[in-house]
């Protein structure tokens, strides 16, 4: 039996140990960044170890409140990427999170023209394959 | 170690090609290096250090010495993006000022144009085959960034903090035409106005197609050779007055997006070289996009960080103006095979040297507006503002 040809076209995370932990939480629903025990700091994007004081523990995973403000943005009209090119115009942002790290993320559920810089948002999770569920953010509801 | 004038540019060539569809990417090196050789009277006999930078994967220092039948004692193929030939000056000053080297080949080359590569637009498989890695395009590229993209949340967030105006982006892009309409080779010589820029195609907002470069055909090559080298060579030579390297990059989630690898590497330069921002007579400043030169100038301490669009405005930047930056035409006009920082090393040789000389193209020193520049400053930049990026900062003089 043949399985389904893969509806997503985008471009799918590479998992790796460092990393899984921060995409299992993705498939609960939950937004993993990391804070390291020795000197506190949070860090975002994950890796195996703290990239500020290099402390030979490895950080720890915390839940973030998945809250966070538009840090800065742009309305991409042209990539021509598989996947990419049949969405444009689409937001592409980062997105300051409350515990204070940014992080790339697309905005979603709203028109690209009502995005600003400033813009109180809040994590939404999509499926994007069995194995994979990728985190975006939508304007916050009041 | 004093490395001021420790090392020389005494020969550079800059490949007239836009559009090279039969030739390889090796072939344009090493058309450039004769031609570099050829500027400087030297020969291959004179060549024992190798320095490139290229964007396809295959081309790295032992392949290119295959191709050349070359066999350098110092091969050198960092690759730091577009700027990577700033710090290939710095590491060649170095080099010399050892003693390990006499004379350094320092060259470019590629097919970017013929090859229908998207260097701002191709997202994630502008190379061809998309190779995705854990960390950190795992966390990027599926979001859908591009190049120009990446620089687009730059500019973006700049005008958010500072009100830079996309009318000053646009004068930008406006004075490099003007001044790529008087070189022969340019890609895009005819006027455009700000009007132009800003009613061009919205590519990322908020940069439009004329706020972004060009994407040529196209190489270069610069000979570098020690204090003795240099006083046997057929041209004049160019100074390496001072040099400045730096990273700049997410710092964890941190960075501060409006503070560029050119804060850091600039003071370097600056300090070596014993020099001021007002000893300067003209830059070579690479401009990938509009904001990538108004931001380069707030870093390199020019203006105050925000003043940028009030700096780049009125014409200061025109050859005529206060600050002649890009008498080429730059990216923007003249050619950007995908990484440029090669030209700005070529086109500031030229004007220190005098090759304008009589035309309306040559700048002028700012003391003495008969003669030519006395001091050039090169900034090159590689990677993207939004992501990570480096930048070198290379400052030349002439006797
Ligand atoms: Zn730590």
């Amino acid at each position: 039996m043949t399985t389904a040809p893969q509806q997503y076209k985008k471009l799918l995370p590479a998992i790796s140990g460092e990393t899984r932990p921060f995409w299992e939480a993705c498939k609960r629903g939950e937004l993993l960044i990391q804070r390291c025990a020795k000197c506190g700091k949070y860090q975002f994007y994950p890796r195996g170890f703290c990239s500020h004081c290099w402390a030979a523990e490895p950080p720890q995973w915390v839940k973030a409140s998945g809250k966070g403000k538009v840090y800065t943005f742009t309305i991409t009209y042209q990539n021509r990427s598989p996947g990419y090119a049949e969405e444009v115009p689409y937001v592409l942002a980062l997105v300051e999170l409350e515990e204070g790290v940014r992080m790339f993320t697309n905005i979603v559920d709203c028109k690209p023209q009502d995005v600003h810089i400033g813009m109180p948002v809040e994590v939404v999770f999509r499926k994007a394959t069995e194995e994979v569920t990728i985190p975006y953010f939508r304007p916050a509801k009041p | 170690m004093d490395l001021r004038r420790a090392a020389a540019i005494v020969g550079v060539y800059e490949h007239p090609t836009r559009y090279a569809p039969d030739k390889s990417e090796q072939l344009i090196i090493a058309e450039s290096i004769i031609g570099a050789l050829n500027d400087a009277g030297l020969e291959k006999k004179d060549v024992d250090a190798l320095f490139v930078a290229a964007m396809p994967p295959g081309i790295t220092g032992y392949g290119l010495c295959d191709y050349l039948n070359l066999y350098p004692r110092w091969v050198d193929s960092t690759n730091v993006g577009g700027g990577s030939f700033e710090f290939h000056l710095s590491h060649a000053l170095t080099a010399i000022a050892a003693g390990r080297i006499q004379c350094a080949v320092i060259a470019y080359g590629s097919t970017a144009r013929s090859g229908g590569v998207a260097v701002g637009t191709g997202g994630a498989t502008r190379w061809g085959q998309a190779r995705i890695a854990p960390v950190p395009d795992s966390f990027e590229d599926i979001y859908g960034t591009t190049t120009v993209g990446l620089y687009a949340m730059v500019a973006q967030r700049h005008m958010h903090e500072y009100g830079t105006k996309p009318e000053q982006l646009a004068e930008i892009a406006v004075t490099m035409r003007y001044h790529a309409s008087m070189n022969p080779h340019a890609m895009y010589r005819d006027p455009i106005t700000v009007e132009d820029v800003l009613t061009s195609r919205m590519i990322s907002s908020p940069l439009h197609l004329l706020d972004c470069c060009v994407i040529s055909d196209g190489g270069g090559a610069v000979v570098v050779a020690s204090p003795s080298l240099a006083r046997s060579a057929k041209k004049k030579p160019v100074w390496v007055l001072g040099v400045g390297e730096s990273i700049a990059h997410q710092g964890g989630g941190w960075r501060d997006l409006m503070e560029m690898a050119a804060y850091q590497s600039a003071p370097q330069a600056f300090r070596m070289a014993g020099v001021t921002h007002q000893d300067v007579d003209m830059c070579m400043i690479y401009d990938s996009f509009t904001i990538t030169v108004l931001m380069t100038f707030e870093n390199l301490g020019f203006c105050k960080r925000g003043e940028g669009g009030a700096f780049v405005s009125g014409g200061r930047l025109r050859i005529d103006g206060e600050m002649p930056t890009n008498p080429d035409g730059g990216g923007l006009s003249s050619n950007h095979p995908g990484m440029r920082g090669i030209f700005l090393l070529i086109e500031a040789t030229k004007q220190l040297r005098g090759d304008y000389a009589g035309t309306p193209r040559q700048v002028h020193a700012r003391r003495n507006r008969s003669e030519p520049p006395s001091i050039a400053l090169c900034h090159g930049t590689g990677g993207a503002l939004g992501s990570r990026h480096s930048g070198g900062t290379v400052i030349l003089g002439r006797d």
